[in-house]
């Protein structure tokens, strides 16, 4: 056997390789000082505005108006008369031109979208290039080719137009929500009045030009920014449909809104999914799997994998594995295309990460944080596991939405169905086995909409995404995903 | 141990029991590793220092039949000098040849610190009795060479008979003395992740203090994910023992960007005491000169013809 302490002819080890910084250029999106509302295919000038900033930075980025119940109601009116007047009526094939040509136009103007995205939202430029922006795309592409074979879509049920589909999207992936709100809303033939996430409104507002330049009809896509004032009076307008992502919270606030009404509701809300870690795992890149898992776009993600269940047999490898993993992630600059974790959204989403992690501590679970320069501006937070957890602390039940991982064990594959569901959530869920049979076992009796096997946060149009208990109802994505968006007779 | 193979008689790892779990490597994912980091973006400083790093870690390498003493005295020059305009370019770390050539590059390297490292075991494909094999490395030992680049038998893994390979690598090791041994696993005709992982930790076990991807005689040589497989066996096998193997890709690296990919992948998937020329070694031929040109036009700013570095 080699013994280390032979080899004395040893070169002096480096002591460190700091990667130098390699930030992409800014220069290439034009922020304007303020924006208005996009309705009817013009910028309408708002009463009130608020100042949107880089949360990286905290550097104020444009100021940006806050629509009123007027506001709201002009952009509903401009859309009816959308719906009514032309759209639904234009032939099919019509409505995939201009959805095809959205989506080239998203690929043609693709690293300046991911510039805005990173810099208005905060997560890795790696992320919006390689993520957010094709994803965005390739919903356009997919939903176009649907546009004009709804009738074989849902054969001998002549689908129609629902009409004014009101969209209210969160700031987690701004402008891939819009896509998978938009692009199916479009190509089932109706129109939308969609509100970007009070935090995240720029690339949204960048989409606009995207619309202009597609020449798509006046009225057919209208943007409305504001707080949640302005998302509560899109729900009180006179819309046919509400679509909304976000806080389960503010989703049963909707549906109690909407009981009654008539107008239609698909709700995609939050979750606690579990990430269930086998024996026979091919275990280096399981441990890859879990930590985009919950590091991905700083854990704002409602599928993100908070809850590791790792099989007691391979638990204190698995951990330790998880924790070096951890000592190599790089956290800052989101615009450095080295970064792997970037900035939390927003103040209000720090303090709440914080608060659930202190609340970790003081029920006795066992945080460990890798050493990491946090920048000194900005709202930030270190990657965070969470070990020696039990199902009936705070961190294992509610939802974070932040970098922190919270890591149970399990003795059976009954006891991980058992844990795993044992949640009021049911988005998502991950299984790590090399043993094809486990996985179609697992996948029949895990309550969640989206299943992964040996791999995690992968997405595609064609599949269909939605939730079980308070994670929502509707699926957005694939066939499903259109209807939705359609009336049958 | 769940999944190990069955391990042969008299082939016991000498590490914990319980350890090395030997287990699976799933493809797709690591590829998409391997992927991930091959997308950092190294400028600068942080550049320079990668392609100072790979000159002094690159085995410089001809396995040729037409090698000769004049062939060997001209890359002895390159190995110790790269760059004759540059002062400051580091010597690489050694020279890797066919066994008659060894006396030619000791006689050359002599007091230059550049390590002679010879191959041995009838590479390229190791199809030869084992006494042979032993008498061979016994040779290149005898005649001074730092280091030896034995290939496993492929034949023998492949059809299970994993208890002979590692008994090769055990004869072999001790023929060795104290030159080191790299050992060949041949990743291209091991045709899965599964057997890299495998063959390494045999190899580890055997004795090896290098484990290397390939012979460079075959079109599928080293690649990023089977090299991040190697270095994921050699963790696991520093983090139950502690002890250091080293790691070494050799055929297929021919360009600045790639050496700095693979230093990257080293560099995040190992600790730092590995960033050095004992630990790991890039096998290569031509990518020297390619170094050499993207270092002066980090230094001055512009590229410079082909024709202002040498071809030896």
């Amino acid at each position: 056997m080699t013994d280390v302490a032979k080899r004395s002819s040893r070169a002096p080890v480096p002591s460190g390789w700091e990667y130098a910084p390699a930030p992409e250029a800014r220069d290439i999106v034009r922020i304007e000082e303020r924006y208005g509302l996009y309705v009817d295919g013009q910028w309408l000038e708002a009463k009130e505005h608020y100042t949107t900033i880089s949360p990286s930075s905290e550097e104020p980025l444009a100021e940006i108006a806050q629509a009123g119940p007027e506001e709201v109601a002009t952009a509903v009116a401009a859309a009816r008369e959308a719906a009514e007047n032309g759209w639904a009526e234009i032939s099919p094939t019509e409505r995939a031109k201009y959805l095809f040509r959205i989506a080239r136009i998203l690929q043609e103007r693709s690293r300046e979208f991911a510039v805005l995205e990173s810099l208005n939202g905060g997560k890795p430029i790696r992320e919006s290039r390689d993520v957010d922006l094709p994803l965005a795309a390739a919903h356009f592409f997919y939903y176009a080719g649907w546009a004009d074979k709804l009738e074989y879509a849902f054969p001998n049920r002549r689908p129609r137009p629902v009409g004014v589909a009101g969209q209210i999207i969160p700031w987690n992936f701004p402008l891939l929500m819009l896509a998978w709100k938009i692009a199916p809303a479009l190509a089932a033939g109706n129109t939308v009045v969609l509100k970007p996430a009070e935090t995240t409104p720029l690339t949204a507002l960048l989409f606009c030009d995207v619309v202009r330049q597609a020449e798509l009809p006046p009225g057919v896509v209208n943007i409305v920014t504001g707080d949640g004032r302005t998302g509560a009076e899109l729900v009180r307008s006179e819309v046919d449909k509400i679509a909304f992502t976000g806080s389960t919270e503010v989703g049963k606030a909707i549906q109690r809104e909407l009981a009654g009404t008539g107008k239609r509701l698909t709700l995609e809300l939050g979750g606690k999914a579990a990430n269930i870690l086998f024996d026979d795992c091919a275990l280096d890149q399981a441990i890859e799997g879990i930590v985009n898992g919950i590091y991905f776009n700083q854990g704002h993600v409602c599928c993100a994998g908070s809850r590791l269940l790792v099989q007691e047999s391979i638990y204190e490898q698995a951990v330790a594995k998880l924790k070096r993993r951890l000592k190599t992630l790089r956290v800052g600059d989101p615009l450095d295309k080295n970064t792997d974790v970037g900035a939390i959204n927003s103040k209000q989403q720090l303090e709440k990460i914080r608060e659930l992690v202190e609340a970790g501590e003081a029920e006795g679970a066992e945080i460990y944080q890798p050493p990491c320069r946090l920048p000194e501006k900005g709202y930030w937070f270190a990657p965070t596991v969470f070990t020696n957890v039990a199902q009936s602390y705070r961190i294992a039940q509610e939802e974070i939405f932040g970098p922190v991982l919270s890591v149970l064990t399990f003795r059976t594959p009954e006891e991980a169905i058992e844990k795993a569901n044992n949640t009021p959530y049911g988005l998502s869920a991950g299984v790590w086995t090399e043993k094809g049979s486990r996985i179609l076992w697992m996948a029949q009796r895990l309550r969640a909409g989206v299943i992964w096997a040996n791999t995690y946060n992968r997405f595609d149009p064609s599949s269909p995404f939605g939730g079980y208990k308070e994670s929502g109802f509707g699926r957005e994505g694939g066939r499903h995903g259109l209807e939705p968006y359609l009336e049958f007779e | 141990m769940a999944q190990a193979p069955a391990l042969p008689s008299g082939f016991e790892l000498p590490l914990e029991p319980r350890l090395p779990r030997i287990g699976s490597i799933d493809a797709v994912a690591v590829e998409a590793r391997a992927d991930d980091l091959a997308r950092r973006s190294i400028k600068r400083e942080s550049k320079v220092f990668a392609l100072e790093l790979a000159i002094r870690m690159m085995d410089l390498t001809t396995l040729e039949g037409a090698d000769t003493p004049g062939k060997i005295a001209a890359l002895a020059s390159k190995a110790i000098r790269p760059d004759p305009s540059d002062p400051n370019i580091p010597s690489v770390a050694a020279l890797c040849v066919y066994p008659n050539l060894v006396p030619h590059a000791l006689e050359r390297l002599r007091g230059s610190g550049v390590k002679v490292a010879s191959v041995a075991t009838a590479f390229p494909s190791g199809q030869a009795p084992l006494d042979v094999k032993v008498r061979e490395v016994e040779e290149v030992v005898a005649m001074g060479a730092d280091e030896v680049d034995m290939v496993i038998d492929r034949g023998a893994f492949l059809s299970g008979r994993y208890a002979k390979v590692y008994d090769e690598i055990v004869r072999v090791k001790e023929a060795c003395g104290d030159s080191h041994l790299k050992v060949i696993l041949e990743v291209g005709e091991l045709g899965t992740y599964d057997n890299v992982r495998r063959a390494s930790l045999l190899a580890i076990a055997g004795g090896a203090d290098f484990v290397k991807t390939s012979t460079g005689k075959l079109a599928s040589a080293a690649t990023l994910p089977v090299t991040l497989v190697m270095l994921e066996a050699i963790r696991d096998v520093y983090e139950e023992t502690g002890r250091m193997v080293g790691m070494k890709p050799a055929g297929g690296i021919r360009h600045a960007k790639q050496a700095v990919q693979y230093l990257v992948q080293l560099h995040e998937t190992l600790v730092v005491e590995w960033l050095t020329p004992d630990l790991y070694r890039l096998g290569a031929s031509s990518l020297l000169n390619d170094v050499l040109m993207q270092i002066r036009k980090e230094k001055t700013g512009r590229y410079q013809s082909p024709d202002y570095f040498t071809i030896d």
